[in-house]
């Protein structure tokens, strides 16, 4: 075992199914929790930007999540058409909320976690399997977590198992919680969770759900500065994503569009949004 | 006293040489094969869960026969030496020229320096934007390389096998040909009078150049026996 070229001895572990594992062993420098100073991170804190709302909801077959495309740093609009939602895998998504250079590589080395496993072992993780991968991951970033730069992702897939659509939230420590029925993380996630709890009903159908998700992107916007809006007039809507029993997919932008033009024209009439209560009408839908 | 025996080196290399290809032969043949829409892999194994076939990225797949532990050992070494590779850079920067380079490498360290050489023969498949940016690279327990154009057949009687596929392979035949073919020379294998075989020992799996991002598709036994127009 001596030629320089030659794989080194880890390659050949037998056994080991994590990538985020291997990647510390054989590269720590690539992976992404590597231990900053406190004074670093102070700086970084101030000028890292920050993604803020993401909602997920459940519907008959499945989960959809949405988020909005703004970052920002302090008051200063970082991006305006920043995607904060991607596909795990075939089966799942996950949104972030947090400093987004630290909680996009987490989605990277999700991705890839993921893959890695189907790859090798020839079968994909449960659904529960992923959450708990997930989980460790976050925890791994608790140092850098204390000094500010915390990533807090929702999670959310298809059961195949159970063929059903569940939510994972987590904290800064890598606590896993499992959400019923909807829930919304990042800066603006009171005002969503408030909009979703009047608006959202359990076994609603794939559509209504949309609606639901991008009505409660609406009212986080309202009244938090750092939620982006959807913006007309350059056409950057919320992605939306959606996985049930046939995968993964993204609403394409037409789609989105139009959910969001019915949301801004029902608002013109009633700037508050859709009426709680007996009295409410269910969100109208136009597919 | 006694003397240690001299052994040239040209005997010692002929010897383990003859070691690995007698446990190669042993096995039956996998046959890797250009068609019209990518490359397509065909193994005789009856086992549905231990793969002579795998993904090993999203353009990349692997085919193997001899020591099941052994090229298994070199199948998740590539996927981990893949996956790190487009981690660290970009998904694109992960090619079929790379991880060949690293197999040959390692075969030939193993092959000279351990006390036993890998009874193992690899292909590994990439496809590419067109049929003339295929790459299907053959290595041998030795850690010799070679880039094959077509058809490639490796393990059991690959001679016959071979012989067979090459007089009737043509370019750009459609799945349904390049899968009938690939199992009439496997039937070749093992004697002069050839079997037929069905979906039941076949381990098939494609690389489909039109799927977005992973390439890679087992074909099932049901597809199969469609695809061989076989009736079920």
């Amino acid at each position: 075992m001596t030629s320089p070229n030659q794989l080194p001895p880890a390659f050949f572990t037998p056994g080991a199914t994590s990538f985020a594992d291997f990647l510390a062993e054989v590269a720590p420098d690539v992976a992404a929790h590597t231990r900053a100073s406190a004074d670093a991170t102070a700086a970084a804190t101030a000028s890292a930007p920050h993604g803020t709302t993401i909602v997920a909801v459940t519907f008959d077959d499945g989960v959809v999540m949405a988020g909005d495309r703004r970052a920002t740093v302090g008051n200063i609009i970082a991006q305006r058409d920043i995607q904060k939602v991607f596909p795990a895998d075939d089966y799942t998504c996950v949104g972030i909320a947090g400093s987004a250079g630290i909680a996009t590589e987490l989605v990277r080395l999700l991705q890839v976690e993921l893959e890695h496993y189907e790859k090798i072992e020839g079968t994909q993780l449960s659904l529960d399997g992923k959450a708990n991968r997930l989980a460790t991951m976050i925890r791994g970033n608790l140092p850098m977590a204390f000094q500010g730069l915390a990533a807090v992702p929702l999670f959310a897939g298809y059961d195949l198992d159970e063929s059903r659509g569940r939510i994972f939230s987590y904290d800064v420590t890598g606590g896993r919680y499992e959400e019923h029925e909807h829930y919304s993380v990042g800066s603006g996630s009171l005002f969503a969770r408030g909009s979703l709890k009047k608006l959202h009903s359990p076994g609603i159908a794939v559509q209504p759900a949309i609606r639901v998700c991008v009505e409660a992107l609406w009212d986080a916007a309202d009244d938090d500065s750092a939620t982006g809006g959807p913006d007309l007039a350059r056409g950057i809507y919320p992605v939306v994503a959606i996985v049930d029993s046939d995968g993964y997919r993204r609403l394409d932008d037409d789609a989105a569009g139009q959910v969001v033009r019915s949301v801004v024209q029902a608002r013109q009439q009633r700037p508050d949004g859709p009426p709680a209560g007996p009295a409410a009408d269910t969100p109208s839908v136009s597919e | 006293m006694s003397m240690p025996f001299y052994v040239s080196p040209e005997q010692l290399m002929k010897d383990r040489a003859d070691f690995a290809r007698k446990g190669i032969a042993r096995g039956r043949s996998v046959v890797v094969m250009q068609y019209s829409s990518g490359i397509l892999f065909v193994a005789e194994n009856p086992s549905t869960s231990l793969h002579k076939i795998s993904e090993i990225y999203d353009r990349i797949a692997f085919a193997a026969v001899g020591k099941y532990n052994e090229f298994e050992n070199l199948r998740v070494a590539g996927v981990r030496l893949a996956d790190l590779r487009g981690y660290s850079y970009d998904r694109r920067d992960v090619t079929g020229r790379g991880l060949a380079n690293a197999y040959a490498q390692t075969l030939g360290t193993i092959f000279t320096t351990e006390p036993k050489p890998y009874e193992v023969e690899i292909i590994v498949g990439e496809v590419g934007e067109d049929a003339t940016a295929d790459q299907i690279f053959r290595l041998t327990y030795d850690g010799s390389v070679g880039d094959e154009h077509g058809v490639a057949v490796m393990g059991g009687s690959s001679d016959a096998v071979s012989g067979y596929l090459g007089e009737r392979y043509a370019d750009g035949m459609s799945l349904e040909e390049a899968l009938t073919l690939a199992v009439d020379g496997l039937g070749r294998d093992g004697g002069a009078d050839s079997r037929t075989l069905g979906s039941a020992q076949l381990e098939v799996a494609v690389l489909e150049r039109g799927r977005p991002r992973r390439a890679f598709r087992r074909i099932r036994a049901g597809e199969i026996d469609l695809l061989l127009g076989l009736d079920v």
